[in-house]
């Protein structure tokens, strides 16, 4: 796949000396979806208010399909929407103009047809003469949403879309995300949420002080999080593995009390029923049993503390 | 140029004006109204006239100066301040719009909506005094590049300010005293000899000066100063804003 957003080497740096970006090399490919998480404060939002050219980048270049953001920006912000973070909406406008603004600031016609589709897909046209101060929070989100889409962009950003939001509209959130793709929107949305990463993401790109910390596949990401282990707190402590339990490549707990076995929870066997069999053969007593997987949260995790 | 945005924007507020076209219409109405009760009437009534006019016309042009500036500052101001408020400027940052689309779109409606508001004055006068336009051309002229040029200043202070309060205290500190001693009520041909040197540093008299010799052929100061002072202080705006754009002064970091 191509990529549609190149960011090369790109550095932010504001007047206080503060560095919200340091050298941030990214490929976004044309109709994925890219999760990037990291914590507050590192520098998710800044890097995306650079693409977009809400802010300059201090060094490096970004290009959009091809179009450096500083140099040719019409060509470039014309093909990017853009969901703050923060809703800013004008209270007192209605849910049309405000989505008919956005459509005339990109330059496009006005297209009453498209408009309609646009609000009836995210179920706000029956609001559409509403004020914006109307509204509920979740639907506010949503005119941001709509106003991001009203000039059909081939690439649209998701700054925390679901920070907030309650569980039925974040699920259709996800939904409007998965339509989205299907039409072949590239989309890249920031959280907090590692669930949000896992369920819909193509990509998960981890952030942390300014710095990208890893870009993997989902499913390679998933590969890693499917290995489980078994741990099996025993009676009596034990020096050594007995050598009739050599075959499963089992570990001594540091104190001893306890056996970890590392299996694949996604492979048909996992060897649990044998392995039991033979701990009883071999006397040893059980006295309870655990199991544990690493999931993304625990890679996150991980990877923000080294890098803290 | 991105005329589309352009009409975006222009349409977008002016449909704020239109929202609260009572408040727009009314007030400019019912303020000329009082000023010619006051001063028309109370005061003018001891005043007989004033270089051959009488002292209800003569205001005029000084009473349409007075709300054109105080307006178009405040409109263009306001219009621009808004946004960055209440955090919808990121649209415009990340829109496919030039900065020079964004003022024409946001000082043009400013300028609009204080042009109608000095043409409603003008034709509220018309109820109280016998108005005959000697040069209805440089009226005209004068009047649209007054809109233009305040509501340039004010989309500068707009952009400039930080707080409600910034965005206040020039219009009142500075727009309204100059407006009250720039011969708005009076000629300066009035006043003792020291004040009238002095007064001549206020820009404001060219202004008012031209513009009321568009109504009368009678001035305070030369025609050609008053278009020299009016050419000069829409540079002054220009030159501003294109090192604003330059910059980026308060918009993008």
């Amino acid at each position: 796949m191509t990529a549609i957003v190149q960011i090369t080497d790109v550095a932010k740096r504001y007047e206080t000396g503060f560095e919200a970006l340091k050298g941030v090399d990214l490929d976004i490919r044309e109709g994925e979806i890219l999760a990037l998480l990291g914590p507050n404060g590192a520098g998710k939002t800044t890097l995306i208010s650079t693409i977009c050219g809400i802010s300059h980048p201090t060094s490096g270049t970004i290009t959009v399909a091809g179009h450096d953001v500083v140099k040719n920006y019409r060509k470039a912000r014309a093909l990017i929407g853009l969901v703050p973070q923060e809703i800013a909406l004008e209270p007192f406008e209605t849910v049309w103009n405000s989505v008919s603004f956005t459509r005339g600031l990109f330059g496009k016609p006005r297209d009453d047809a498209y408009l309609e589709t646009i609000l009836r897909q995210l179920s706000l046209w029956d609001k559409k003469d509403a004020q914006t101060k109307e509204l509920s929070g979740g639907m506010k989100r949503r005119v941001l949403i709509a106003k991001a889409l009203s000039h059909g962009p081939r690439i649209l950003f998701l700054d925390e879309p679901t920070a907030g939001v309650d569980v039925e509209l974040r699920k259709d959130m996800w939904e409007i995300v998965g339509r989205l793709k299907e039409d072949g929107v590239t989309i890249i949305l920031t959280t907090h949420y590692i669930e949000e990463a896992e369920a819909i993401a193509d990509r998960v790109g981890v952030i942390n002080q300014g710095q990208i910390l890893l870009v993997e596949d989902k499913a390679a990401l998933m590969a890693q999080m499917g290995r489980k282990q078994l741990r099996i707190a025993l009676q009596a402590p034990l020096v050594q593995v007995p050598e009739s339990l050599g075959a499963y490549a089992l570990e001594i707990a540091p104190e001893g009390d306890a056996l970890v076995y590392h299996y694949d929870s996604a492979s048909d066997r996992t060897g649990i029923t044998k392995l039991l069999n033979d701990l009883q053969a071999a006397g040893l007593m059980m006295t309870d049993l655990k199991t544990q997987e690493s999931t993304l949260e625990d890679i996150f995790v991980d990877l923000v503390k080294e890098t803290s | 140029m991105n005329l589309q945005a352009i009409r975006a924007i222009y349409a977008h507020e002016m449909v704020r004006f239109f929202r609260t076209l009572m408040q727009s219409f009314l007030s400019p109405v019912l303020s000329t109204s009082l000023y010619f009760v006051v001063f028309g009437a109370a005061i003018g009534s001891r005043i007989d006239q004033i270089e051959n006019v009488s002292y209800g016309a003569f205001i005029v042009p000084g009473l349409i100066m007075l709300s054109v500036m105080t307006q178009s500052v405040s409109n263009a101001s306001f219009g621009i301040y808004f946004p960055k408020f209440i955090g919808t400027v990121y649209e415009l940052l990340s829109a496919p719009v030039s900065f020079l689309e964004i003022v024409i779109g946001y000082v043009g409606a400013a300028a609009t909506k204080s042009l109608f508001i000095g043409i409603v004055i003008l034709v509220t006068a018309h109820f109280f005094v016998d108005l005959d336009i000697q040069h209805p051309v440089a009226m005209l002229a004068f009047l649209v590049l007054t809109c233009l040029s305040f509501s340039l200043f004010g989309f500068i202070i707009g952009i400039w300010a930080g707080n409600f309060e910034q965005l206040q205290i020039i219009p009142l500190l500075i727009i309204t005293p100059l407006v009250f001693l720039g011969g708005s009520f009076y000629s300066i041909s009035m006043l003792p000899p020291i004040w009238q040197t002095i007064t001549l540093f206020n820009p404001v008299v060219y202004l008012i000066s031209g513009f009321r010799w568009s109504f009368f052929g009678t001035a305070d100061v030369p025609i050609f100063a008053s278009l020299l002072a009016i050419s000069a202080f829409t540079a002054l705006c220009l030159a501003i804003i294109w090192w604003i754009f330059r910059t980026g002064y308060k918009i993008r970091s």
